[in-house]
Parts: structure tokens; sequence; C-alpha cells
């Protein structure tokens, strides 16, 4: 089966380009990249014109939350892999913090088997650095990297324990295996919901300091110093915290940096009059961090953009803005919502495509995310200027909790496909 | 009329006229309460219903007999003991009340929003008793009435407002209230006390009392709030009376007429000298108490009004 995409806009991060030019793909592998119309030598099975939309490498989307196991009322693989697909998410690289968390090689496996036979695009697993995500003892890292497992990461429960945290960086090493730190200092930034501030002094509203996020990263970063581990930090916020990354990335340490879309596209002033699905870890900044978050990505310190797609159903969103549930589901809106960035010119495609699928490849030593010959052949075709009113009620996720309801967005993913076989038609 | 909400949520969406039109109608209801025959009709054959999900003794009283001297049917709903326990949500126990028809929903709950999110979701008018850290405005108005009866006016004049702010609803209310009617406010206490931001509100902050007194004209004290607090904020209840309770030294920085205010209940010794509060040439806090139900009166007169007026256009539509 040979497929050519005739023109197309090609977004290669790799190369950072942003050219007119066609893709050919043959058995679910990129086999050929051209400039312009190409002169072939024989008859593609299927042509598809592209009308000078965008054609990019499928989003890798890292810390994606599924309802499975425990919480399948809010989110299937099924449902996510769809609402993956429609967005342009080719890989999905799911959250243990399950109910029960995904600990043991035995439930690892058991996700991996469901998500391989009801999800539309890939999934690959992470799993817990301690048991239970508890903190204290260790996971058992090196069974679960065999099961499959391609980071270790207890989400928002910080291990708060120096020594236990210390073990299991220096064994994570010596496995190579990559450790995501959330850098929130746990203590600080309890039963915080909102960020310091007019705003939630206003509101009445418990809220930290977004130092919290530069001291935990003081203290995690000390310790890679010490193990030499590779870690990714799944989400700083904030001016504070991208100094001290700064510094790390200078002195060479093998750290690299996360910032959710909802971050680099929101601010504190939207929890004004409560409304819950604006409600996420950590809180909303105000306008100054998230300008700075933004140009962190421009400029490549912030390493990788996701959704943090956390799906919660109507009951844990509908209370008061402190006993809400936090979290927003985000894998169909991700794109549309990044073409913000674009559109505000804060940075061209091809820097946007580094954050969203190549530099995620790299991390996590995929070999996916690129326009290469001999890829897998994970694509996206997006109208990038497509403007629509989203409605929360046509996602395809089972939870709807997207603060972007109602809101005016622009960009549009029109075909997705996952090695070479469409999974997205829109 | 010019003053006509849905509901009564925070001071911080009424104009300098709106809180006007409470006050001077109020006035009419300290006269009223003041009399042997204290029944109005305001809330004749409307029905009250206090949901209190904090424990209240004194702002509930004020409620219920305020609604009582207006002619409603008041129901008393002690939160804490019932459906919450049984893990009913807030917006499942107002769609409950709401369907047993009420007008006036009085709300207290320990969550800054709650109010604001159950108004979204009943028919009547809501009524917010504070919610969390964020507003009381009927403390607020009734702060403010008593301010004006006893200085003659409520602008112009320089107050202090002292204690635990951070943890404070009153506070906040009240610091909307008189900047909008064009006061000099201070705030004094710790600066662990105070809320970050709060610099931005049109305060002074102070930490040492006896510079923040200066030359005020009204002292208004605020509750220690120890059941909001989960940590570490002041060292302990006797520094804290030494260095930001109110006592007679401490008083004398501020004007010869001043005033002194508490919301209550008080914590003698800890924030404000017994001795003080019991001053009648310088406390007014009973007659703050005396003004609270005068003040809801007015709020749900008003608020009744208003119910009225759209049910009449709703039925004309």
């Amino acid at each position: 089966m040979r497929i050519l995409f005739e023109n197309a806009r090609i977004i290669d991060p790799e190369a950072g380009t942003d050219t007119l030019g066609a893709a050919l793909i043959e058995q679910g592998k990129l086999a050929g990249i051209y400039t312009g119309n190409p002169n072939l030598d024989f008859t593609p099975d299927q042509t598809i014109d592209c009308q000078g939309k965008c054609l990019a490498p499928g989003i890798i989307d890292i810390g994606v939350k599924i309802g499975e196991p425990g919480e399948r009322h809010k989110e299937s693989f099924r449902s996510a892999g769809t609402a993956a697909a429609c967005g342009g998410v080719t890989t999905m690289v799911i959250r243990p913090d399950t109910e029960p968390a995904i600990d043991s090689p035995e439930t690892l496996q058991f996700v991996y088997r469901r998500a391989v036979s009801d999800a539309a695009v890939k999934v690959l697993p992470m799993a817990a650095l301690t048991k239970g995500r508890n903190g204290t003892e260790m996971a058992e890292i090196s069974f679960l990297q065999d099961a499959g497992a391609v980071a270790f990461t207890d989400c928002d429960h910080v291990v708060q324990d120096n020594k236990v945290f210390a073990r299991c960086l220096t064994y994570a090493k010596g496995l190579n295996a990559l450790v995501i730190a959330h850098p929130q200092e746990p203590m600080f930034s309890r039963g915080a919901c909102a960020t310091s501030g007019a705003l939630a002094t206003k509101l009445g509203l418990p809220a930290v300091s977004p130092m919290a996020e530069r001291m935990q990263l003081a203290r995690d970063l000390a310790l890679v110093e010490m193990t030499g581990a590779r870690v990714h930090f799944d989400q700083l916020s904030c001016d504070a915290g991208l100094q001290v990354l700064q510094r790390a990335k200078e002195n060479g340490l093998p750290v690299t940096a996360g910032a959710s879309i909802h971050h680099l596209t929101l601010n504190e002033m939207d929890i004004e009059g409560y409304p819950t699905f604006f409600k996420v870890k950590p809180p909303l900044r105000n306008e100054t961090d998230r300008v700075a978050l933004v140009q962190a990505v421009a400029s490549g310190l912030i390493d990788i953009i996701s959704s943090m797609h956390t799906p919660q159903d109507e009951e844990s969103k509908r209370l008061p803005f402190e006993e809400a549930a936090s979290g927003a589901v985000a894998l169909e809106t991700l794109l549309p919502a990044a073409m913000q960035l674009v559109h505000g010119e804060y940075m061209d495609m091809p820097t946007l495509w580094r954050a969203l699928s190549l530099n995620p490849a790299k991390l996590l030593g995929l070999d996916t995310g690129r326009m290469a010959i001999g890829a897998p052949a994970d694509l996206v075709l997006f109208d990038p200027d497509k403007p629509f009113v989203l409605d929360r009620t046509e996602l395809h996720s089972k939870s709807k909790n997207t603060p972007y309801d109602g809101r005016r967005m622009q960009g549009r993913v029109m075909r997705t496909f996952v090695a070479g076989t469409e999974v997205y038609c829109g | 009329m010019a003053f006509s909400p849905k509901h009564l949520l925070g001071i911080e969406h009424l104009s300098p006229t709106d809180i006007t039109a409470i006050l001077d109608l109020a006035e009419t209801y300290v006269d009223l309460n003041r009399k042997e025959q204290k029944q109005g009709g305001a809330l004749a054959g409307m029905t009250q219903v206090n949901m209190f999900f904090e424990n209240s003794t004194r702002t509930q009283a004020s409620f219920e007999l305020a609604g009582k001297r207006l002619g409603a049917d008041v129901l008393n709903l002690a939160m804490g003991a019932s459906s919450i326990k049984k893990g009913e949500t807030l917006i499942d126990t107002a769609m409950t009340l709401n369907a047993m028809n009420p007008d006036m929903l009085v709300v207290r709950h320990p969550h800054s929003g709650a109010v604001d999110l159950l108004s979204q979701k009943v028919k009547c008018a809501v009524l917010n008793a504070g919610d969390g850290r964020h507003e009381h405005p009927t403390q607020a108005l009734l702060d403010a009435l008593t301010i004006r009866r006893a200085k003659g006016r409520i602008h112009r004049l320089n107050i202090a407002i002292c204690g635990d702010i951070a943890h404070s609803r009153v506070a906040r209310s009240n610091i909307f209230l008189l900047n909008k009617m064009e006061n000099r406010i201070r705030l004094v206490g710790p600066q662990t006390l105070m809320p970050s931001g709060i610099d931005k509100f049109g305060v002074e902050v102070y930490d040492d009392m006896n510079e923040g007194l200066k030359d005020v004209d009204v002292v208004m004290m605020l509750r220690l709030q120890r059941e909001r607090m989960d940590g570490a904020f002041i060292p302990s209840e006797r520094e804290y009376y030494y260095r930001w309770g109110l006592t007679r030294e401490k008083l004398a920085n501020a004007k010869d007429d001043a005033i002194v205010m508490h919301p209550g209940p008080m914590n003698r010794g800890v924030e404000i000298d017994g001795d003080i509060a019991d001053d009648i040439n310088r406390s007014v806090i009973q007659e703050q108490v005396e003004m609270g139900v005068a003040v809801r009166m007015a709020a749900m007169d008003l608020l009744a009004q208003g119910l009225r007026a759209r049910r009449r256009e709703a039925v004309s539509v």
C-alpha cells in the first residue's frame, strides 16, 4: 500500500523547515519526502491532495491519564484513543496514577493488553516510581522496564523522602531509566488551588506562591547532580522555575522539561467566577509567567508540550472550587490550542512541532516524531487556520471537562495516520 | 427602585448607590425593631430557608429574626448534621430544596465561591451569609450602618481593620465596601495574616499597631480564626495579644472619639481587652448586632421586591 500526500505544507521539526511538497508512505513507513510535486515512476494506491494544508509528524503526548484501571467511567482506552486520533495525537504516553497505580509488571501488562486491543493510536505506558505511589518503597523498575514501561513517575505525588528519591534515581541511573518528576513542593502547596496574589486573595481561595516550583526543582536538581540520573520535569509553569531550569541545563545536567497546553494558553484570570474546569495542577499562573513559559518553548528551554489530559466526570467538577477535582481533558484540544502560539507569532510551526513530536520522541528513544525516510508513518494532516467554536459536548472523551468550552479556536485536524493507517478523517 | 438584584452574593459588585439604598432602608427597620409591634410584611407568604454549612449562632439567629419580623416562614437547616454527611453534593441539596419552592435561601458555606455556585442552580433569591474567606456582605453592610449612625457619615473616615485579614471574609467585604464609599483603610496585623497581593486593594498595611491606629476614626477588630488556620501563623496567643490585641494603651493612638467594632464572637484577652469591649463610650459591638437584624431585613426586603418584580414580568411575558 502506497499513499502519496501531495500539495502539502510539510512541517519538519528536525530540519526546522515548513515547505510545500509531497510525502510518500509505503508499508506504514515514510518512503519519500519531496519538495514540490514529485515525478513518480509508479502510480500510488492512493493520492491525497492536501490542498496546501499542513502535514506533520503525529503528536507524542507524554502524560495522558486514562481511567483504566479503576475509573473507566471517566475515560477508557477506546474513548481516549478516539479522542487522540481526532486531535492528531498518534502516541499516548499514559500515566500510572490510576486506581490501583500501575506499579507492578502484572498491572502494566494488563493495561498494555487493554490499550493495544482498544486504542486507535499507539499507547506507551509509564509506571510508578514507588509502590502505590506512596514514596516509600521503590517499584520493580527493571521488571517494569522489561514489561514495556518507558518512564517512571509518581505523577503529582512527589517523593518527599530525600533518601528514597535519591535511591530511586541512583537505581534508575543504573538501568538508564527515565524518571519523570513533578516540581511542586508538596508541603508548601498543601491545600492550595490557586496561585497566590491579588486575585486569589479577592476570591478567598487558598493559594500557593510559584516559589513552590522553584523549591522542588532545586531539591530534584541537587539529586540529579549527585546521581546523574535522567530526569524529565513533567510541568514547569512559572518564570521562577524556568530560571532554575536554565542554569541546570547550562551546567549540563541530564534534565528536560515540559509544559502543559493549559499553562501555555490560559492564565489565572480565567478562575474568576470559580469555574472548576480551569482548576488544574499546578494552578494557572499570571500572564507574565504564561508569556515566559511560551517564550521558553520557543527558545527550546522547555522541551515538550503535553496535554496533561486528565478526565474528570461532572460530579467531581460540579463542586465548590476548593473541593472540585483538578485537571482537564485536552487530547482533542491540544492542537488547536497550540495553534494560538503560532498565530500569536510566538513561534513558527517547526518549532512548535519540535515540542509536540520530535522532542518527546527523542526523550523516549522512539523512531517516530520526525519527517524522516524510514520512520513510521505517524502523521497528522491539519488546517492551521480553520476557525471553530469549541462545544465540549462534541468531544470524544468520556469526560468533557475542557476549559476551552465555548471558546473560538483556530486549527483543525483533517486526517490522522498511525503507521500508515488512517485512524481519523474529519 | 434603583437596586433590584437577583441575589446578594457579595459587596464587590454593588455600587455606592446600591449600598446607600440598603442602608437607608435598614434605618427604617431599626426603628421598627425598637417598637413593641415588630411585624413588617415585606416577606409575607414567602419561605426563607437558612442553610448553614458552618456552625453559627448569632448570624443564623439574626437572619431568622429578620425573616420572621418580615413575615416569612423561616426554616433552619443545620447542614452539618444532614445530607452532606451522607455524601450528597451541594448542588443536589440545592436542587432538592429548590423543588420545595422557597423564595429566599440564606447560605453559609466553608468554601469560597460555594454560594455563587449554588445561586446558579436555584430559582429563588440567594443571600450569602459568608462563604469561606470570600465575602460576608451583610456583615459589611451592618458595619457600615453602625459607622454611619455613630459618625454621621460613611465616607472620608480613617478606618483600621485589625488582625487576621488572611482568613477573614469580613475583612474582604469591608475593604470593598469602605473603598467604594471613599474611606481611607488601614490594615493592621502580623505579616503572616496578611493575604498576598493585599497592597493592590487600595489599603495601607501596618505591622505596628500603635502606628496603624494613629488618628483613626474607627477601629475594627477581627476574630483570630483559629479554626481556619492550618499551621504556624502566630507563635502564641499571648504574644499576639501583646502586639495586636486592642488595649487601652494602643487605643489611645486613635482619635478621642474613635469607635471600636468587632464582628463577634470575641476572643477576650486575645484580640481585644474585655474592658474595651464593654466600654459603652467606645465599643459599638452591641449596636452592630442590633444593626445586623435591620440590615438583613433591608436586604431581604429588596431581594423580595426584585423577586416579585421578576415574577410579574415573567407572567406578563
